[in-house]
């Protein structure tokens, strides 16, 4: 039973670092119908760009909390430690809102009006030059994220063959990714910018003859979307220590499918879809074979697309030829 | 990195325009991993070639003839290993090739050094299957079988547990081999192998195998993957509350393997090649000029890479023409060699037959625990 407990709640951190990248996918493509399959590199440069804050700015940061919180700047505190990540992911996801609105409007922006498929390949372009330039930036060898919680202890409940452990990270990551949701569904919903978006995401000309700033609007999203994947690429690195410019490319698309999952440009679907996918991994790699691990995301997806191609939350939408 | 590129490139320009007739150099190919996941691999053993080659013509070279490296990389990738191996013997016409490091990328380049008759030796790549590819292929370390062995010795009576978990690397080689023959060799001293799970390098959550692991409650795992994955594994076992000792083989051998893991990597052991602690003087003069070339102290990889590197340059200097055919001639009769990493005799099957060293880690130290001998 602790065993089974111990997947599952492997499986939902697994599944709340799938949610973080699957968020910002579903967010470009619900508005712009594009699937922005450079976000997986995104990903890498937050995560990248967090190595390198706290690498010299994050022992820095820890003992300023550090201080603040408890008078002394040696003393370790969980809420020091918590704001410190936060600070860490706030730096990441400003670097990667600026590559994002880059991203846009030197690769994206040039071919909106031309089909779709040539921003599809564009975007897989994009991709591999984010794959080449980071092995030339950073070097290929993976680096070592600093470990600055390295005084934080796991939660342990239960002994010896019952024993379950929670590592407060993990714990981090979920909540995390619960809260972007609602902030997310909060700024599509509840916002003029949300209501912009969503008439942009309707129909770009009518959008821009209604006086919406299309262009801002288009370039906001991508904005939000790239500080998203750069908050998912500390959180991993946080995780899991070790970073390298192609570690961007297989959780993208096993994020991308579980946003397919869980209904493409939807965000509760994102998150929904993210969780299935995470705990269906753990449970298969603890109890079948982890050898197929791997393949399963991409079996999902084959499989959500022939019966039900719209996704779990997903509404069908009539292309219009 | 970008240096390293132009280094490689101009060195590969100049090779192209020498003749490859009446050459006044004697031309060696170098295929390895300098960049990519396990970059560490490549640059050691380069560094070791290249410190072989120093001294080699500082010596005045072979026969007279000085020698020259021209070294490719693979990033890591089989695919790009053989494309370099077909490039350094139709483009550059070397006489022989050094590499590569992992068993896979050997496999992928050994078929076309065969094909061609070009001698090939391997700094480290233990499978076994490495050398059955054909008569020019050598190594001049230790195979798994003997390795995997060693680890199994090292495990029932130094650590004297009875239950041991496994943790394979099912992309590998190297992983899915020594797995096996420790497997074969623990069973066989009366040990229990509880449970065996598999992950594929390039992963980096393994907490479901870890946690099904556990739950078998295993006096200690082997790990035999790469440096890459482990430091990852070790510190999520500890975080799960898996205390039991981690046991490797020579995969762990590099200094991001502490970098990644950190203290996770406390009561670890690991099978190698030497230990640079070794009092030898052949050892400790290795580590003096390695350091005083490349700042920093040799790991395994290094120390193989310079013995495969001298042990070339000598089979080639025995030949009396130095004809490839001379050459595989003369690698296939090197015994009781004395290199950094101990005495080699290269066996019938053109496997290295020599001693194994097993190495604690603690608190980022590659402690010598003991030596084994064949």
């Amino acid at each position: 039973m602790a065993e089974f407990a111990q997947y599952i709640i492997n499986g939902l951190s697994q599944g709340g670092t799938y949610a973080l990248i699957a968020l910002g996918y579903t967010m470009v493509f619900g508005i712009l119908q594009l699937i922005n399959f450079a976000h997986g590199e995104v990903f890498m440069l937050g995560a990248f760009t967090g190595l390198y804050t706290s690498k010299y700015a994050g022992l820095a940061i820890l003992g300023t909390f550090n201080r603040l919180l408890t008078g002394s700047a040696e003393t370790a505190s969980t809420g020091a430690a918590i704001l410190t990540a936060i600070v860490i992911i706030l730096v990441a996801m400003c670097v990667c809102a600026a590559v994002g609105f880059c991203v846009e409007r030197l690769a994206y922006r040039p071919l909106r009006a031309s089909p779709r498929i040539n921003l599809l390949i564009t975007a897989v372009g994009v991709s591999l030059f984010f794959q080449n330039a980071g092995q030339l930036l950073f070097g290929s060898d993976p680096k070592a994220f600093p470990d600055l919680f390295e005084n934080l202890e796991p939660w342990t409940f239960g002994a010896d063959e019952n024993l379950i452990v929670i590592n407060p990270l993990q714990v981090f990551v979920f909540i995390t990714a619960i809260t972007l949701m609602l902030i997310l569904r909060h700024v599509i919903f509840h916002t003029r910018l949300g209501r912009a978006m969503r008439a942009v995401s309707f129909n770009h000309d009518l959008a821009s003859l209604m006086g919406i700033p299309t262009n801002q609007i288009i370039a906001a999203t991508f904005m939000m979307g790239s500080s998203l994947a750069g908050a998912a690429g500390v959180m991993v690195g946080m995780t899991y220590p070790k970073v390298e410019p192609l570690m961007g490319s297989l959780p993208g698309l096993k994020a991308f499918c579980a946003a397919v999952l869980g209904g493409i440009g939807n965000v509760t679907g994102a998150v929904l879809g993210s969780f299935i996918l995470g705990l269906a991994e753990a449970l298969l790699s603890g109890y079948g074979t982890p050898t197929y691990k791997d393949a399963l995301a991409f079996t999902i997806l084959i499989l959500i697309l022939l019966v039900k191609p719209s996704g779990l939350l997903g509404v069908n939408r009539t292309e219009k030829v | 990195m970008f240096l390293k590129n132009i280094f490689i490139s101009l060195t590969f320009a100049g090779a192209a325009s020498a003749s490859p007739l009446f050459a006044d150099t004697i031309k060696i190919g170098e295929v390895g991993s300098m960049t990519g996941s396990e970059a560490t691999f490549g640059v050691s053993t380069h560094e070791g070639i290249q410190l072989a080659i120093k001294e080699q013509n500082a010596k005045g070279g072979i026969k007279g003839k000085k020698v020259e490296l021209i070294s490719l990389d693979d990033q890591g990738k089989p695919e790009e290993a053989a494309i370099a191996t077909t490039k350094l013997i139709s483009q550059d016409k070397v006489t022989a090739i050094l590499g590569e490091v992992s068993s896979s990328r050997s496999l992928a380049m050994a078929p076309i050094a065969q094909q061609n008759k070009i001698p090939m030796v391997s700094p480290s790549s233990t499978n076994p299957k490495v050398t059955e590819v054909g008569d020019y292929i050598f190594r001049v370390c230790f195979i798994d079988p003997f390795q995997g062995a060693v680890m199994a010795k090292f495990a029932a009576e130094t650590l004297k547990v009875k239950k041991v978990a496994i943790l394979r690397d099912v992309k590998s080689d190297y992983s899915v081999g020594l797995s096996d023959y420790f497997t074969a060799a623990f069973k066989k001293s009366g040990g229990e192998i509880v449970v065996d799970q598999s992950y594929s390098s390039g992963e980096v959550d393994f907490n479901s195998q870890l946690t099904s692991i556990r739950a078998k409650k295993p006096d200690a795992i082997f790990v035999p993957g790469y440096y890459t994955e482990v430091g990852l594994i070790a510190k999520q076992a500890r975080k799960l509350g898996i205390k039991v000792p981690l046991m490797g083989g020579d995969g762990w051998d590099s200094d991001k393997l502490y970098e990644i893991g950190g203290k996770a990597l406390n009561n670890t052991f690991f099978s190698n090649h030497y230990s640079k602690d070794d009092q030898a003087p052949a050892v400790q003069n290795f580590v003096k000029n390695y350091k005083s070339a490349y700042n920093r102290s040799p790991d395994g990889l290094a120390a193989m890479g310079y013995d495969a590197a001298v042990i070339l340059f000598a089979a080639i200097e025995k030949t009396k023409t130095g004809t490839n055919a001379e050459i595989r001639a003369e690698l296939a009769k090197i015994k009781e060699f004395q290199a950094v990493t101990g005495k080699i005799t290269i066996d019938e099957k053109r496997n290295a037959s020599k001693p194994a060293v097993v190495l604690e880690v603690k608190d980022g130290k590659f402690l010598y625990k003991s030596t084994v001998n064949p």
